[in-house]
């Protein structure tokens, strides 16, 4: 494909619009799926064949529009009416209403904070280009910054770029995007990698599924981009086998650039080659730590090594490996495009950009939202998240997964980003954000995590692997009422003892959960151990529950 | 390099190895297609038994040692047969805080098995998932592939038993 051709797809998708009075988007994501929103999409088809207006009007699945728990959600391209929890029944209303005023009663207020709060960057196609054709995504400025990258820039001048941006890794250690690539591209190898890692483990995350499964070409624009610069000409997408609407699409996407010639040999005619090929992930938390995910491409059992050297160096099949989350490649596109001052504009000094967060528990609007960094927390859970439901009063809210912690009320206005996440004892991660209620006991949370860390230890290394179920069964005898405050003191050890004796983060950090708990909410450690009583009443505290595991 | 290696018979005359067949010939039967090859066995039969197992550590010359340790070392694979239906109950950090454990336990006390077994009568297997995304919506249930949002106990045993009585 030669420039010109691609400006003509997106010139030939525009015109093609215009012949359209009304355009219909419905939700396609896992999250409408779910609740039914393919029913909706095939009864809004044929309302608008029954009122013969096939040419004049179409129906489009479209990605995420974010508040998952108003789903199905139907938007109307041009008036912007939003519609909610729509069923396949209210078709008929929908179509008649087309180029009248929109349905009252299915409305949903686009006004509220929930959308006004939010910047988008790397959700901006998501919920308004149609995920399944590479031709509206190239109507959006699709591949243009990989045009850019390969016909007027230089390797390192695209690192530059991307340096100057300021973008950390988003899958939550933050290390600065930039630095990675440039030592890639300096590594010495006859033969360099691309990994995406869209292992998305975190329980109660799921921004890399929303991406993937609304906007799939960005990612796979910003892993060329990212081969361009350090001089690869395969990519690995590392994905979850639980996520097959974002496997599927991700392997149409693929096939369609290279239909197109966007991957493959000779892309817009230069000497840059890149193929991009899908690996699936069979369900192990660990293999979202870099080495073990290489192991897992590699077909052996996902298990890390230790570091150095690092991918960077020495990764897949011991060649110099760039490795990045999702939502790290989805921020290149914009950044080739707009360069990288205006990346650096957004956000705090030390955190640019904008972070998704996929927002759920008890919180009002659970769903997925992007945020510049350096908002409050008070902000993204009382005015984008609607606050929380009947009447209960806040708790905590838990960042990170397994490997983060429990942020309690007075942190609230601190500005979200990955520094002062840290400070508070929590992390960024990957961007789950679960709100909990004084219905929620913190020993529980912590024991909840601790299983979940217990289990999915790889085994390969002891403090890991046996540190993890010491500090469960502590856990589960401190819930059942049976600890002692000696019980708590050796809990506390174990946590300094896994936290810095193990092989990988995950070990490092399991004991995250449960340190941030101690330190916020002691009071309802010692309830369970001295009064024996759980003040949340979760626990069982009395009952025969012993830890068998 | 040369290699004169001659590629081990299907297992049976049962076409479906066929694609199993495949899936290591797209990837020239590198010992790197292991977890893909897998994959392909797990979607076609359902699981992954002995016969499948000792098919595919000789067809990619991995010693079979490797192959049950790769099975096993992920959650997804399964070296049981499921049931006709499958439930999953997603036990991620939003469906655990908003009542999963309590749909679990309604569960279990009428299917009578624990999560990862299947009811002696082959008809229901039972499934604790790590998260699978839907946490917007949670609590989450997947039936038979099909995931059911805000689901509460009531609903998960009413679907149950349908399937339990049919």
């Amino acid at each position: 494909m030669t420039p010109e051709e691609l400006h003509k797809v997106a010139e030939t998708e525009l015109e093609s619009r215009q012949q359209i009075d009304h355009t219909l988007c419905v939700c396609t994501a896992a999250g409408c799926v779910s609740t039914h929103s393919d029913k909706v999409k095939e009864a809004l088809e044929k309302e608008i064949e029954k009122h013969g207006l096939k040419e004049k009007c179409k129906v489009k699945g479209v990605g995420c529009m974010g508040l998952c728990m108003a789903g199905p959600l139907v938007s109307v391209e041009r008036t912007g009416a939003l519609y909610q929890m729509v069923k396949a029944e209210d078709a008929a209303a929908i179509v008649e209403n087309l180029g009248k005023p929109p349905v009252q009663r299915l409305l949903c207020d686009t006004a509220q904070p929930f959308f006004s709060r939010q910047k988008k960057i790397v959700l901006e196609n998501s919920g308004v280009v149609d995920a399944e054709r590479i031709e509206e995504y190239i109507a959006a400025k699709g591949y243009e910054a990989l045009l850019e990258a390969l016909t007027s820039m230089n390797p390192a001048q695209v690192i530059e770029q991307v340096t100057k941006s300021g973008l950390r890794g988003r899958g939550g250690a933050g290390f600065p995007t930039g630095l990675k690539w440039g030592t890639v591209a300096k590594a010495r190898g006859d033969r360099k990698f691309v990994i995406c890692n869209a292992d998305e483990g975190d329980p109660g995350a799921f921004m890399d599924r929303s991406v993937l499964e609304s906007d799939p070409h960005r990612v796979l624009e910003g892993m060329a981009v990212g081969g361009y610069a350090v001089g690869a000409s395969q990519g690995y997408i590392y994905v979850r086998a639980e996520y097959p609407l974002a496997v599927k699409r991700l392997k149409d996407a693929i096939k369609q650039a290279e239909r197109l010639g966007l991957l493959g040999h000779s892309i817009f005619g230069t000497t840059f080659s890149f193929n991009i090929e899908v690996r699936l992930g069979a369900g192990a938390f660990v293999c979202g730590e870099e080495t073990a995910l290489i192991a897992s491409v590699e077909g052996k059992r996902g298990q890390p090594r230790p570091r150095p050297p690092f991918p960077a160096e020495r990764g897949l099949w011991n060649s110099p490996t760039l490795i990045n989350n999702v939502e790290t490649f989805a921020n290149i596109p914009p950044i080739i495009r707009n360069g990288g001052e205006w990346f650096a504009g957004i956000g705090t000094e030390k955190g640019k950009g904008t972070k998704v967060f996929a927002l759920a528990g008890r919180v009002n609007n659970t769903g997925l939202i992007e945020v510049p960094m350096g908002v409050t927390l008070r902000e993204i859970i009382f005015d984008i998240g609607g606050g929380i439901p009947d009447g209960k009063k806040f708790k905590a809210v838990q960042t990170g997964g397994p490997s983060g912690g429990c942020i309690p009320e007075q942190f609230l206005d601190m500005p979200v980003d990955y520094e002062s996440l840290a400070k508070a004892g929590s992390i960024m991660g990957s961007g789950g954000m679960i709100v909990m209620d004084e219905t929620s006991c913190m020993v529980d949370v912590a024991k909840f995590f601790m299983e979940f860390c217990m289990t999915e230890s790889c085994g390969k290394c002891v403090p890991c692997r046996v540190g993890t179920k010491q500090m469960y069964q502590l856990l589960c005898k401190i819930s059942d009422g049976t600890a002692t405050a000696a019980d708590q003191v050796m809990l506390e050890e174990l946590c300094d003892v896994v936290k810095n004796t193990s092989l990988c983060g995950l070990g490092m950090t399991a004991p995250n959960p449960v340190l941030s708990t101690l330190r916020y909410f002691r009071d309802e450690f010692m309830a369970h151990i001295h009064d024996r009583r759980c003040p949340a009443g979760v626990c069982k505290i009395g009952k025969e529950q012993v830890a068998t595991v | 390099m040369v290699m004169n290696l001659t590629k081990p018979a299907l297992p049976s005359d049962d076409r479906r190895w066929k694609i199993v067949n495949a899936t290591m010939r797209r990837h020239g039967y590198s010992p790197h297609s292991l977890i893909e090859a897998l994959h392909t066995v797990q979607e076609i039969f359902g699981y992954l038994d002995t016969v499948a197992l000792k098919y595919v550590a000789v067809s990619l010359h991995v010693p079979l040692s490797k192959v049950y340790g790769v099975a096993t070392f992920y959650n997804f694979f399964t070296l049981k047969p499921q049931g006709e239906h499958t439930c999953v109950v997603c036990m991620g950090t939003a469906c655990y805080i908003k009542g999963a454990p309590q749909i679990l336990e309604a569960i279990e006390s009428i299917v009578k098995i624990q999560p990862g077994e299947t009811t002696p009568d082959r008809k229901v297997s039972l499934v604790s998932a790590r998260c699978f995304g839907s946490c917007g919506l949670a609590p989450a249930v997947v039936f038979d592939g099909e995931v059911a949002a805000k689901v509460t106990p009531a609903a998960a045993t009413e679907k149950i038993r349908r399937w339990m009585q049919s």
